[in-house]
């Protein structure tokens, strides 16, 4: 059967990506960030896996308001990395696992959440960043990639109880899966951040750590909490960091191991945040 | 009855709901058609006749024009399209955040460099009057 070994939990600002596509992550500005990373890249390295069920969000690059679906798996063989404004980031297409995307649509659909099945679709920043920042600047993804798009965009967003349980779904999809492939899977997005109106630049350190400490210990007290308390406190678009339950939900019940954390404030607008987590043996 | 928003009170910010996306379809959908350069070029060109191809509010189109974010935001415009008009312009993201809270791009870095803007800290729409 197929297992999830891991999850890697990350924002994914833009900004990050566009420092590395330009050379720029030599710069004072950016050096402590990417320092934080260099523990991940080793330990990517050494914790390679088949498929990599990757969480994130579009931010009006594939999806524009024509439709918004709650939960889009990418079902495609491959995902050309979206043209976001100025141009496609210069990195790999993303090479999806059709085969086990299907398999994890057909028995999570059947758990009733009602997933949307994506076959076209073309990935935005909220995808390769996180790639760029565990994998390095490389000529071909080390592995495959199912997308698995989440509306954190227009309101109402699913619940942290619901990306939670969504978690929960996938993990027993994939341990039913014949194959016995090596899965990760990664949560993105956030930490603090807002980016819209006269509050645009809140950053919430205290709030971010707890937010840290509670989805390593106690993810399923922490996926209680509400959507307002996201937005009071974490900013409008801290709500990303739903899209983290998903990802826990996911791993083992039994207490992970953390093998590595990291946060850095900021990345242009944004608190950076970055967990590893490993399932025990 | 009414639906529970709660979130209606927090200051300085308006969430995205589906009455907001209902107010700003046409708004957004316009932003979104920026992201094709011939569409790019077009709007360059001569901005308020191609929003006047869009079926936008004459206050959704005064607000493009102005850049006034907030303005567009209130209108039901949603961040991450509106974005695409800053990109348009050649301006970077910073400069359209720092827009929307009355600082200059510089003061609103030097804000994100000492930590961001602290939770609780006072929220001061640039439209109103110091």
């Amino acid at each position: 059967m197929a297992t999830i070994t891991a999850s890697v939990y990350t924002s994914h600002v833009p900004a990050i990506g566009a420092a590395l596509d330009l050379g720029k992550s030599g710069e004072d500005y950016w050096k402590p960030l990417f320092a934080g990373y260099e523990p991940s890249q080793a330990w990517f390295k050494a914790h390679q896996p088949d498929v990599i069920f990757l969480v994130y969000n579009d931010h009006a690059s594939a999806f524009s308001l024509d439709m918004i679906p709650t939960f889009a798996i990418g079902c495609a063989a491959e995902f050309k990395p979206a043209d976001e404004g100025w141009g496609p980031r210069p990195v790999p297409v993303v090479k999806g696992h059709p085969e086990l995307a299907a398999h994890i649509a057909q028995s999570v659909i059947q758990d009733d959440f009602d997933l949307t099945i994506v076959n076209r679709m073309d990935v935005d920043h909220g995808l390769t960043v996180p790639l760029s920042l565990l994998c390095g600047q490389v000529a071909q993804w080390p592995c495959a990639v199912i997308p698995f798009a989440v509306n954190v965009v227009q309101y109402p967003v699913p619940s942290g109880r619901r990306c939670f349980n969504l978690g929960r779904a996938i993990r027993k999809a994939v341990e039913l899966y014949d194959e016995p492939l090596n899965v990760q899977i990664w949560g993105t997005g956030g930490m603090s951040h807002q980016l819209q109106g006269p509050r645009a630049g809140l950053i919430n350190r205290e709030w971010d750590n707890r937010f840290l400490d509670r989805l390593i210990a106690e993810p399923d007290r922490l996926a209680e909490v509400p959507h307002l308390e996201y937005v009071q406190e974490a900013g409008s678009e801290g709500i990303e960091l739903v899209m983290w339950l998903i990802a826990r939900g996911a791993m083992s019940d039994r207490p992970p191991r953390v093998a590595h954390r990291f946060y850095h404030v900021p990345a242009s607008n944004t608190a950076v945040g970055h967990l590893i987590l490993e399932n025990s043996q | 009855m009414a639906l529970d928003k709660p979130y209606k009170g927090i200051p300085g910010t308006t969430i995205f709901d589906a009455e907001q996306a209902r107010l700003g379809y046409h708004l957004n959908q316009f932003c979104m058609s920026l992201m094709k350069a011939q569409n790019r070029e077009r709007f360059k060109a001569n901005e308020r006749a191609y929003l006047d191809e869009w079926p936008m509010s004459e206050a959704q189109k005064e607000a493009v024009l102005a850049r006034d974010l907030n303005r567009c935001i209130e209108l039901g415009g949603n961040i991450y399209f509106l974005a695409k008009i800053g990109a348009t312009d050649g301006r970077s993201f910073q400069f359209m955040a720092a827009s929307m809270t009355g600082m200059t791009q510089e003061e609103y870095a030097r804000m994100m460099l000492q930590g961001g803007r602290a939770p609780g800290s006072p929220v001061r729409d640039p439209r109103e009057k110091r």
